[in-house]
């Protein structure tokens, strides 16, 4: 009764590509659980699937994009954000996901992270955080702890990182989480809000990169999970400048920051139909 | 471990169980199902799949409670578990 | 709602004459971002955008204000971007984005003298093998070069018709001079305007593959929101649309995304011949620089001298047979570009030694004057 047979049919695989799946993503990543997450709150939000566009950038998360089966969208490296964002204001109708990783959305991409949610756009966008540049092999990003290895800092991270969500709450966005891929409840929960609401909505999730991040920091996938476990410290409501992302001090996680103002559409219309 | 006392009501509740699934040739072999599952469902399997990884195997089908977890943590939409017909709490095996 | 065609005549300089064309084309979302000389652009669909339904929206940069349109465009608007050289680099990676994706849309370049800043308020035609090649790889660009107002009024429809019929970003390329210069503008009665629209998919949802490309080598595009959940990649990728990292696959698609414009050269090329019949010396230019060609051609019939303009309004795809066939039977071809020799080269290309070929040209910020035409025609036949 418990084995493998070719009938079996994953709960999600509706919203799969499965003809595409195993993914490309390697042992021990976290990025498929925050999809696997974000796959369970678009259908736990109940609308048609069909008004629900996904898109990503470049990167390991950015292949995320590829194995949904709902309208999808590869673009360019850090452009996912303003795609969507013409996207959105053509068709205002779709729900607009965008899904991907650190160094996309907020080294190379960070201009239009920014702007988008200075406007408010209404857009959800998850960001698996996971450290370092992934598909090239494990270089530093914007994202990386001060001191860590990576392949471009053979001797220890000289930069300091972004704090993500103080970053977002700086520049507008309405509603801000963070949370690990092992709170993955709270995650689920944290994107569908996201989803049903209106406004720039702003989802990081730590997820482990055994093969980069890992490798070079001599931590495995299993050891980065005990720290999410261990170091986080959940804190709803917690000041977006109080955070904190530090692997020894702890983690804090959570819903930061929810509250209302109008979109970039809603103030457009406003404005122009005078 | 017996009950020191019986709750009124222990033959209205039940306890959901589950029975779990895994589509093996997904598996990559992370664990993180193993290593999460709240009761100890789970073990590795000695055996491969066809990608040369070690899929999870269950141990003790039993103790599985529904609770979805190895379902939300898999990376690689590999593992999956659905309800079992219900049974009442004086039933269960209690460890 | 006001209309979106302004039937009747106007005194509009380029970049508003390129903008209400685009509204007449159906263009009903923009995004852009400031820069000389094309700001104006900008500016008018600022306010018209909102009057005819549309919507206008000033980006963080030039590189989003091309995701943008592309994001629109997937979406099912028929959307635009104006620019200028120092913009028009920062949009080469999504133009690649728009041609592998295969994604209608319409991109306006009104040149200025560069390299870098160079000078702003100032006309040039230097970007042209940009336009052509700016963009890493492989692949068939369409792009139109307007003399006028008028002309960039028309061009502009044309451009989106092209980017719809063929799937692709289409170039305009126009310069500071045609931009800023103001002239009479005839908006003719919508009924008068044929518009076209990208193909589009039918038949059953689930069995439709993006990129299988219909009768003249161009696929149906489903929208985002329709229910027929594409993939669109920028990664090489089959029918599905699904990536697919293999040699045989890489030669599918570009031959596909080359294909669909090089088998429709004569539906796509549009030229204008003016006394080439029995000309000896053919002069071949574009944009700006043929209303000093027209000039100089007429100066040089009156001193006696039997001189024609191939005038380009099409440069990409380059009219290759034209040239050949024009090589053939001239004493000698000059190309006239306010540039130090673009398409110079293709010209060079496709006379291949049949006929000298020299170049009028420099390198911008002044137009071309006809006296420097007429000069170098003499020195052709002399």
């Amino acid at each position: 009764m418990n084995g493998s047979t070719s009938s079996q049919k994953h709960p999600l695989d509706g919203l799969l590509r499965t003809d595409r799946i195993p993914h490309i993503w390697c042992p021990g990543c976290g990025i498929g659980t925050v999809f696997s997450s974000s796959l369970i709150a678009i259908r736990s939000t109940g609308a048609e699937p069909m008004k629900t566009a996904v898109v990503s950038g470049i990167g390991c998360t950015g292949r995320g994009a590829g194995y949904v089966n709902l309208d999808s969208y590869h673009t360019t490296h850090g452009r996912a954000i303003p795609f969507a964002t013409g996207m959105k204001l053509a068709n205002p109708e779709l729900s607009v996901v965008v899904f991907s990783g650190d160094g996309d959305l907020f080294a190379i991409g960070g201009n239009h992270f920014i702007h988008a949610a200075r406007r408010n756009m209404d857009l959800t966008v998850i960001c698996v955080n996971n450290l370092n540049y992934g598909m090239t092999g494990g270089q530093a990003a914007a994202t990386t702890p001060y001191l860590a290895k990576t392949s471009t800092t053979p001797l220890g991270n000289p930069e300091a990182p972004f704090n993500l969500p103080l970053l977002a709450y700086a520049c507008g966005a309405t509603y801000i989480a963070r949370w690990t891929m092992l709170h993955t409840r709270d995650l689920t929960q944290s994107i569908t809000e996201a989803l049903t609401r209106t406004g720039f909505s702003f989802i990081e999730v730590l997820a482990p990169c055994p093969t980069g991040y890992g490798r070079k920091n001599k931590l495995k996938a299993s050891d980065l999970l005990k720290v999410y476990q261990e170091k986080a410290i959940v804190k709803n409501g917690a000041n977006p400048a109080e955070t904190i992302l530090d692997l020894e001090q702890g983690i804090t996680l959570g819903k930061f920051v929810e509250y209302d103002r109008p979109t970039f559409a809603q103030n457009y219309k406003a404005v122009t139909s005078d | 471990m017996k009950f020191w006392r019986v709750p009124l009501d222990t033959e209205q509740i039940v306890i959901t169980r589950g029975v779990v699934h895994i589509i093996e040739d997904r598996c990559k072999g992370c664990g993180y199902c193993i290593d999460y599952c709240p009761r100890g469902v789970l073990e590795a399997s000695s055996r491969f799949n066809n990608k040369g990884y070690h899929p999870p195997v269950v141990r003790q089908p039993d103790l599985c409670v529904n609770c979805h977890y190895c379902e939300a943590i898999c990376p690689d939409f590999a593992i999956y578990s659905v309800e079992a017909p219900a049974q009442p709490i004086s039933e269960l095996p209690i460890k | 709602m006001e209309p979106a065609v302004l039937t009747g005549e106007h005194f509009l300089n380029g970049d508003v004459a390129c903008a209400e064309g685009a509204l007449a084309a159906g263009c009903r979302f923009f995004a852009g971002y400031p820069i000389t000389p094309a700001t104006e652009i900008a500016e008018h669909m600022s306010k018209r955008l909102p009057q005819v339904g549309g919507v206008f929206i000033q980006m963080e940069d030039e590189i989003s204000a091309m995701a943008a349109i592309l994001g629109a465009s997937c979406a099912g608007a028929k959307s635009m971007t104006a620019t200028s050289g120092p913009g028009f680099s920062l949009m080469m990676e999504n133009i690649g984005l728009g041609i592998t994706m295969e994604t209608p849309c319409v991109l306006v370049n009104v040149q200025r003298a560069g390299p870098s800043t160079g000078l702003p308020t100032l006309g040039a035609q230097g970007d042209m093998m940009q336009a052509r090649w700016g963009s890493h790889g492989h692949y068939e660009i369409i792009a139109l070069a307007p003399a006028s107002p008028q002309e960039i009024f028309y061009q502009t429809i044309t451009a989106f018709n092209l980017s719809e019929t063929y799937r692709l970003p289409v170039l305009i390329m126009a310069d500071e001079i045609v931009g800023h210069l103001s002239e009479r503008v005839i908006i003719p009665d919508s009924s008068k305007i044929k518009l076209r629209s990208r193909p589009r998919p039918k038949g059953r949802k689930d069995r439709f593959l993006p990129y299988r490309p219909g009768a003249n080598g161009v696929a149906p595009m489903a929208h985002a929101g329709e229910g027929y959940m594409v993939h669109f990649t920028g990664l090489t990728h089959d029918e599905k649309g699904y990536p697919v990292m293999t040699a045989e696959a890489q030669a599918e698609m570009v031959d596909r995304i080359t294909g669909k414009i090089r088998k429709n050269l004569d539906r796509i090329i549009q030229v204008e011949r003016y006394r080439l019949e029995d000309a000896e010396v053919a002069l071949i230019s574009y944009g700006i620089s043929t209303r000093s060609s027209l000039a100089a051609v007429d100066e040089a019939r009156e001193q006696g001298i039997k001189a024609g303009l191939l005038r380009l309004l099409t440069v990409w795809p380059f009219p290759e047979d034209m040239v050949r066939e024009l090589a053939k039977r001239v004493k000698g071809l000059i190309t006239v570009e306010l540039n130090l020799g673009q398409i110079h080269l293709e010209v060079q290309r496709c006379a291949e030694g049949r006929a000298p070929v020299v170049l009028v040209g420099h390198a911008g910020g002044s137009v071309i004057t006809p006296e420097e035409i007429v000069e170098k025609i003499k020195e052709q036949v002399g």
